[in-house]
């Protein structure tokens, strides 16, 4: 038994306490805040995964939920909240606005707000069903569990751990 | 409705400051000469026959490339439109502005409501509004460069204040 062995038990454990245990920032700015918040309540009830609480510090969150249209003007107050949110951290974008602008190409409206900060789960609709925010959420745990989200790869890199698994995602989306 | 409205105007102005008066649909409305502007809402106002005391909307519009805008007619519309709550009637008014000198006289003075109006129609449309008392932009950014409701700004154009940038950690 190596260290290595012991490092990546670690991780994984780790990941597992990380992935039931989500403090959310809602980052809310436009209609999908109606169905948010129908998934945050009883008959939906994102509670089941352990993402029912949210915070409205980024200081004290780890999860970043863009939901709505992001317009450039709140560029940097959206990249200003991820950078003041604690390692490691996540970001779902929820809706259409969020993940690509949707309907809007205009002036006024970013392009998806992941020109600004790096979102680890897109969740489409207009608004999405609260199934499907639902099935992103489980999404947003397995890249957890495996240690690929956005944060999560920069932190290992940066302390010389095991390669996560995402790095090689490339080559398992060549696939059939 | 309020066609006492525009008999009144042209009663009281003789002397070229109402270019046109017209009614569309039961909806009645003057074109204004641009130095007679603020005269003429001041009148508008104050008079006891048409007492338009609510201001309601003021905005602009671009009329490049409008199937129906003469050639010498000025680029931009200034488009106002007034109520009075006592006899229940309404106006619309219009002021041409030239494209080379887009400006009018601000509104402010006459209904203190007009302040973000004549804001909006500044960002947006790039009218100077001459005396008003806090002309900046009230919906883009300060960085923001032109007039976006103007026709010839390119549609997708954006002005990004703040992107990733390879290589930072994220």
């Amino acid at each position: 038994m190596g260290f290595e062995f012991h490092t990546t038990s670690l991780q994984a454990a780790v990941n597992w306490a990380r992935k039931w245990s989500l403090f959310q920032y809602p980052f809310v700015t436009a209609c999908c805040g109606m169905e948010f918040m129908s998934v945050a309540a009883s008959k939906y009830d994102i509670a089941r995964f352990g993402a029912e609480f949210p915070r409205f510090s980024p200081r004290q969150a780890d999860l970043l939920i863009i939901v709505g249209t992001i317009t450039e003007r709140q560029g940097p107050a959206l990249r200003r909240i991820y950078d003041q949110m604690c390692e490691p951290k996540w970001v779902v974008a929820f809706g259409v606005c969020a993940s690509t602008g949707g309907f809007y190409q205009n002036y006024g409206t970013m392009p998806g707000a992941d020109q600004v900060v790096p979102v680890d789960v897109y969740i489409p609709g207009c608004p999405p069903r609260p199934e499907q925010v639902l099935d992103g959420l489980m999404l947003l745990q397995d890249r957890i569990q495996k240690g690929e989200g956005h944060s999560q790869i920069t932190i290992a890199a940066e302390r010389g751990y095991d390669v996560p698994i995402a790095a090689i995602r490339p080559k398992e989306l060549k696939g059939p | 409705m309020a066609q006492i409205v525009l008999d009144r105007l042209t009663a009281q102005f003789s002397g070229g400051e109402i270019i046109e008066v017209g009614s569309s649909r039961g909806n009645e409305w003057a074109r204004i000469k641009r130095e007679a502007w603020v005269t003429v809402c001041k009148f508008l106002r104050d008079d006891p026959a048409t007492k338009m005391d609510m201001f309601i909307d003021l905005t602009a519009v671009d009329r490049m490339g409008l199937r129906t805008f003469p050639e010498d007619a000025p680029r931009f519309d200034v488009v106002l439109h007034l109520y009075s709550v006592g006899h229940k009637h309404r106006v619309r008014l219009y002021c041409g502005v030239p494209e080379e000198d887009p400006s009018v006289d601000t509104l402010v003075s006459v209904w203190e409501g007009v302040n973000w109006f004549e804001r909006e129609a500044y960002d947006l449309y790039g009218v100077r509004f001459k005396g008003h008392p806090d002309l900046r932009r009230i919906l883009m950014y300060p960085e923001f460069v032109g007039h976006p409701l103007r026709k010839d700004y390119p549609k997708e154009k954006r002005q990004p204040l703040v992107r990733r940038q390879a290589g930072t950690r994220e």
